[in-house]
């Protein structure tokens, strides 16, 4: 996967292109707006993360630029501003996401992984399998091992956007966007009981732990099995 | 100046077309008398003769001795006949027209004194001449009067308009300068200076008003910054100190591997820590500044506290407590989703974290014609009244609540997003616990 930064502080470009590239992504840099337009239309990359504070430029301006001229690669805003209508402005400029500094090294690799796989169709899915869990959305029934399992609604959520992420680190700010859709960082562990009663249904009597715990950085629904 | 010559030509016309009218009707009302005179004795030629004529001019000059009505007769060339008078006065000689001249007349200390006439004269058939007149000297007194009058009336008006509006533009001028020198003082550094308020009412007390209240908001807004570099000063500087010292000891002791990543994994812990009490402190200064305002939207209360107790039921259901919620359907309000939500589940979490095992919190939302009424309320310790309002500053930590986790912002956030709607958070006794309200206004 080719991922471009667009970022003119030269440390967090080499920390953050360091970190990709430990995950096995392609990562190319450009210091400038200017630059960072001119290699996103010449070159053809998976993602871009692209900082809004550049030097003379606002990076709203070359995601807009892009978008023009139909260029739908996924972007990921990195900013230090954190107004409320900063995010809503990236949004609608064309972005995908919007991260505001600091944030967790985790936390940007979890949204990008999200990014990524969201390219990729899965949104007009409507049975998910992991292992020998079974989640049907148009019958609104989950099964593990054949066996029903009855879920409270907000469960259901829950279970299908860990689903729709299976595979992925899920942080808790993206559970409470997705499945609660409310922006900000729970910083007590509400998502983790949540998260626990979940797992007492759908883990507990099964053989296989499907939904893990990722230190630092969230959960994960993986077929451990395999 | 200008207004004062604006004035003073207004009154002047008016007083001038008063003169000049009331001057008229009294000239137009000595005329007609005297004409109808005139006509009369002509009439009473025609009918009568010369002879009966001039028996009742004779009549009339004797009942005038003193000239105040004129009369004379004389022949076709000026011989006199009869009358008061003792010669034509030469002005009158020519057509028949009214003339004005001088009269000689003997006034009460019996001195000879020359006196305005006005007459008119008429030529009898045969050539006859008949003049008719009055003595002018009172008509020419009102005349003086009046004139007198009227320019003492302008002079009066002009005087007091000058005085009175010099006392007025003073009056103001000192309003507004009293306001100046305010504002200069402020500028000047006096931040608590207040602009003086005389208490009768009038628009410079509501000017002074409005901008006292100005002055209370900016002060209230710089109080605020200024917190928040205390805050962040005092409250960073310890885990900060922390965290160097921790990585300064592990690089003096002996390298290992497994020591080294256990310290990193904690330092990433401490770093955290400290940038989630600089984001609440900087959270709560956004929301006190106010400025989140310009982005408000109708938000429903019932759907956001709905979410916030489904949220934390489970962690409350953790600690066997019980949630019971009574929230009124469809409670719009204007404001902002994310910073309500975040109200909430400050509340929430705190009111669990305090309420025993066992315990009980209850969640209520209802509304009558101007609010919506918000209760949060717990049966855990509460919270002294005397310690109510420093709970509510940031990086309070109430004895109770010394060993429980979190950054001590909670209660500090939820009062700036309270105030921000316009809510203001009202903590009182539960009998037991704390009961925490919040008052919306009603809108839409």
């Amino acid at each position: 996967m080719r991922v471009l930064v667009i970022e003119d502080d030269q440390e967090a470009a080499a920390y953050m292109a360091k970190g990709l590239k430990e995950q096995g992504y392609v990562v190319d840099h450009a210091a400038t707006g200017p630059d960072g337009l001119a290699l996103a239309t010449a070159e053809k990359y998976d993602l871009l993360i692209v900082d809004r504070m550049l030097p003379g430029m606002d990076g709203l301006v070359i995601v807009e630029a892009l978008r023009k001229s139909a260029n739908h690669t996924p972007v990921l805003f990195l900013s230090a501003l954190a107004q409320v209508d900063d995010r809503v402005r990236g949004l609608q400029a064309g972005g995908d996401d919007y991260l505001t500094k600091p944030y967790a090294f985790s936390e940007l690799l979890a949204r990008i992984e999200a990014l990524l796989r969201r390219n990729t169709a899965v949104s007009e899915q409507t049975v998910f399998k992991v292992a020998d869990l079974e989640l049907n959305l148009l019958k609104r029934s989950v099964t593990r091992a054949g066996q029903k399992i009855d879920l409270q609604p907000r469960e259901f959520k829950l279970l299908e956007y860990l689903m729709r992420h299976s595979g992925q680190v899920v942080t808790r700010t993206m559970l409470l966007e997705g499945v609660w859709d409310y922006h900000f960082d729970p910083k007590t562990n509400v998502i983790d009981v949540h998260i626990s009663r979940l797992r007492q249904k759908i883990d507990k009597d099964f053989e296989a732990p499907l939904l893990e715990t990722v230190r630092g950085a969230g959960y994960s629904l993986r077929d451990t099995t395999a | 100046m200008i207004y004062m010559a604006l004035f003073g030509t207004s009154v002047c016309g008016v007083l001038g077309f008063e003169y000049w009218q009331t001057a008229r009707v009294i000239a137009d009302q000595t005329d007609t008398t005297i004409e109808v005179e005139t006509q009369g004795l002509a009439e009473h030629y025609r009918e009568f003769g010369l002879a009966q004529l001039i028996f009742v001019i004779k009549e009339r000059a004797r009942n005038n001795p003193n000239l105040q009505s004129i009369y004379l007769l004389t022949t076709p060339k000026y011989k006199l006949l009869a009358g008061n008078l003792s010669a034509w006065p030469e002005q009158a000689r020519g057509k028949p027209d009214w003339v004005n001249f001088q009269i000689e007349t003997t006034n009460t200390k019996g001195k000879k004194v020359e006196r305005p006439a006005r007459a008119q004269t008429f030529l009898l058939p045969d050539k006859f001449h008949l003049l008719v007149g009055r003595e002018m000297t009172e008509r020419q007194n009102i005349q003086a009067l009046l004139t007198n009058a009227l320019v003492w009336g302008l002079v009066l008006t002009l005087a007091l308009g000058m005085v009175g509006g010099i006392l007025m533009s003073r009056h103001v001028l000192s309003r507004i300068e009293a306001i100046n020198r305010g504002s200069r003082a402020i500028l000047d550094g006096d931040m608590q200076r207040r602009m003086p308020v005389t208490g009768s009412g009038d628009e410079f007390d509501r000017l002074s008003e409005n901008l006292n209240a100005m002055l209370n908001q900016i002060e209230f807004l710089m109080t605020g910054m200024r917190e928040v570099t205390n805050d962040i000063a005092h409250d960073l500087r310890s885990p900060i100190n922390r965290l160097r010292t921790r990585l300064e000891v592990t690089l003096l002791e002996k390298p290992n591997p497994e020591n080294i990543k256990s310290v990193m994994k904690d330092t990433i812990q401490e770093v955290d820590a400290i940038l989630e009490t600089f984001n609440g402190i900087l959270d709560i200064a956004l929301a006190e500044s106010g400025v989140l305002r310009d982005n408000f939207e109708r938000v429903d209360i019932a759907e956001v506290m709905t979410d916030a107790v489904e949220l934390y039921e489970p962690v409350a259901m953790e600690k066997s407590q019980t949630l019971e919620c009574s929230i009124k359907d469809g409670l719009m309000v204007q404001g902002n989703r994310n910073l309500l939500f975040r109200l909430f589940a400050n509340l929430l979490d705190n009111a669990i974290k305090y309420a025993p095992e066992n315990g009980k919190i209850s969640v209520e939302a209802i509304a009558d014609k101007t609010f919506i009424s918000v209760v949060v309320a717990d049966n855990g310790p509460g919270i002294p009244p005397e310690q109510r309002e420093k709970a509510l500053q940031r990086f309070t930590r109430l004895e109770v609540s010394r060993t429980a986790p979190g950054s001590g912002l909670g209660l500090a956030l939820v009062a700036a997003i309270a105030r921000l709607h316009n809510a203001p958070l009202k903590l009182e006794d539960n009998a037991p616990g704390l009961r925490a309200t919040l008052l919306f206004s009603k809108n839409g």
